[in-house]
């Protein structure tokens, strides 16, 4: 199997995020920045169906150079080799997944992993999108029966199940009040929620290949594709501030709060 | 006249998804702005029961597409009928709640369309052509006003941000859409676990009570706290990726968003994430052993302690005074 996966770069989830005082962006001073979450999972479940169906992960990132260290990272994971788009400035879903279905064009890969959403922007949109524009199977929000803690996940089993005849992947979703199972004919764009599996860390051996692996430059130009902005972001603002409230000494102040003050009980 | 279009969702038991009510709502809401009407799409194999449901929540019309293919929700059947609907009424704006079936669709349906898209809507302002909306980014880090620059516009809305349209307004015209046949698919549908409870639906519920890694993995006194209010089961991701509890349980950013009269959170530290999905709780309470959780930053009532004797003794007390 040939496997596309995306590695974008995000903020560290973990870091503090402050709006600029003029609402035009973040403050970047101190951030940190690291592969998104989602995606991480994505090149996880890529290399887990390689690793017992055979074949390649190729890993795609757009953005200006410095998401050559998410590419590396995604390497030094395992996957193959990377494509690099070089794209410096904002892009908002329509922009990526159009440069993401030329680049499928050109790999041709049977499965396109990306994360569900990313967690800087949080639309949601990108897989969708790509599935669309290249009238593909999509199977979102990709999860597992099994938890985390499970012996499958211990023996980093793949969650997608390639068909005996392997031309369809079977994918467990998270949806409202259950889990729904998808049957999606290859070639398929999944999407990962957070269950799906739990990402590997990049052993050493893995980072010192993962400097002489190949990783290809392209451009939006090259690639033919407007990435003009169809969202524009206005302002950014920081959400109301809920104010602290109290702490109580015992349940029974609680109680009367609650039901008194508070009138919720 | 402009339209707004609505895609309205039923539960895989055919009844309405609540959270359509609240999308409507959000759609009059942007309709009365933009000088548009708001009309509302019932895809399903019969949609005559939800039509008629929703005929008198404020919709100018609702437009009903029936087709066996529409037995289960496919977003590779669904999109193509919408963004022909779109297209065919002349909708400059479509829109869905933003559930999992919202979140699946709405992006392919923009994609038919090439209509850019805001996600997980919380406001819409503006005027006539110059519409903007408000969404949540970093996990609601951050609030951002965003315009979409395409013909065709589409967007989900976060419900617990609106309220539920209201029933007893004049009736919507029914328009059946001819034509829509059998439609074929590279996905198929395999099949659904309900996963199934007895109490409330966590995003519909007066009370949510919630459980973290203070749990341990045991839930029981979250469990009992929780039937003895009434109230939904929630818990933090980390609960949930620990497999203590169901997936479908999780509170959060990327687990269900909710906004209940009273919100407890036990053995909850209070992950920005987790935070995103329930700040919008009308009133907080966090039970937790460390006094310096970010929790009780957003609690309007904390208690410094051991949730194991904290939960029972509230139980106790409520029961109590019943």
């Amino acid at each position: 199997m040939k496997i596309l996966v995306t590695a974008k770069r995000v903020e560290d989830p973990e870091s503090k995020i402050k709006v600029k005082a003029d609402g035009s962006g973040i403050v970047q001073e101190g951030l940190k920045y690291k592969m998104n979450p989602f995606d991480e999972i994505a090149v996880e479940e890529g290399l887990r169906l390689v690793a017992k169906h055979g074949g390649e992960v190729v890993v795609v990132s757009i953005g200006p150079k410095e998401v050559q260290e998410q590419l590396r990272h995604a390497l030094a994971m395992g996957a193959a080799r990377g494509v690099w788009v070089n794209h410096a400035g904002p892009l908002d879903p329509m922009g990526a997944a159009g440069l993401l279905q030329k680049v499928v064009e050109k790999e041709k890969p049977d499965v396109c992993i990306l994360g569900k959403q990313s967690i800087d922007d949080d639309q949601s949109q990108t897989g969708q999108y790509l599935a669309e524009w290249l009238g593909w199977s999509q199977g979102t929000f990709a999860s597992k029966l099994d938890s985390l803690e499970s012996e499958a996940e211990k023996a980093k089993a793949p969650a997608l199940e390639l068909s005996s005849d392997g031309k369809t992947l079977q994918v467990v979703r998270e949806v409202d009040s259950g889990l729904s199972t998808l049957a999606c004919t290859l070639p398929a764009v999944v999407t990962t929620d957070l269950r799906l599996n739990q990402p590997r860390y990049a052993s050493l051996p893995g980072i010192m290949k993962a400097k002489s692996k190949p990783v290809e430059e392209l451009t939006p130009q090259a690639l033919g594709v407007d990435v003009g902005l169809k969202v524009e972001v206005l302002r950014l603002t920081p959400p109301p501030a809920r104010k602290a409230g109290v702490k109580v000494g015992d349940v029974q102040e609680l109680f009367q709060k609650l039901k008194n003050e508070a009138k919720v009980l | 006249m402009p339209v707004v279009l609505i895609v309205a969702e039923s539960q895989p038991d055919g009844q309405l998804r609540k959270a359509t009510l609240h999308a409507i709502a959000a759609g009059a809401d942007l309709a009365a702005k933009a000088g548009a009407e708001l009309h509302v799409a019932v895809l399903a194999e019969t949609p005559g029961p939800l039509a008629e449901r929703l005929r008198d929540v404020g919709a100018k019309v609702i437009h009903t597409l029936a087709s066996p293919s529409y037995a289960h929700y496919l977003a590779e059947t669904y999109a193509p009928a919408v963004a022909e609907l779109v297209k065919s009424v002349g909708a400059s704006f479509v829109g869905a709640a933003a559930t999992a079936q919202g979140r699946d669709l709405l992006p392919r349906v923009a994609a038919r369309l090439h209509a850019a898209m805001a996600s997980d809507v919380i406001a819409v302002s503006g005027k006539g052509t110059d519409i903007t909306f408000t969404r949540p980014m970093w996990a609601g880090a951050v609030i951002a006003e965003v315009k979409l620059k395409t013909e065709t516009k589409a967007f989900t809305v976060r419900a617990t941000e609106f309220p539920a349209a209201a029933a007893g307004q004049p009736p919507a015209e029914v328009k059946v859409v001819s034509g829509t046949a059998a439609v074929s698919s590279p996905t198929r549908f395999v099949d659904f676990k309900e996963v199934k409870s007895a109490r409330p639906e966590l995003t519909e519920a007066r009370i949510v009570v919630s459980g973290g890694r203070g749990t341990k993995g045991d839930f029981k006194e979250v469990e009992a706290l929780a039937d003895e209010l009434g109230a939904a089961v929630g818990a933090s991701r980390a609960a949930c990726d620990a497999g203590w509890v169901p997936n479908d349980w999780q509170v959060g950013q990327t687990g269900k968003v909710v906004a209940p009269q009273l919100y407890i959170a036990a053995g909850i530290s209070g992950a920005i994430q987790h935070l995103a999905g329930m700040k919008g709780s009308k009133v907080i309470v966090a039970i937790n052993k460390d006094p310096e959780a970010p929790i009780f930053q957003v609690a309007d009532y904390g208690i410094v302690g051991d949730l194991f004797k904290v939960l029972p003794e509230l139980r106790a007390a409520i029961h109590g005074a019943k």
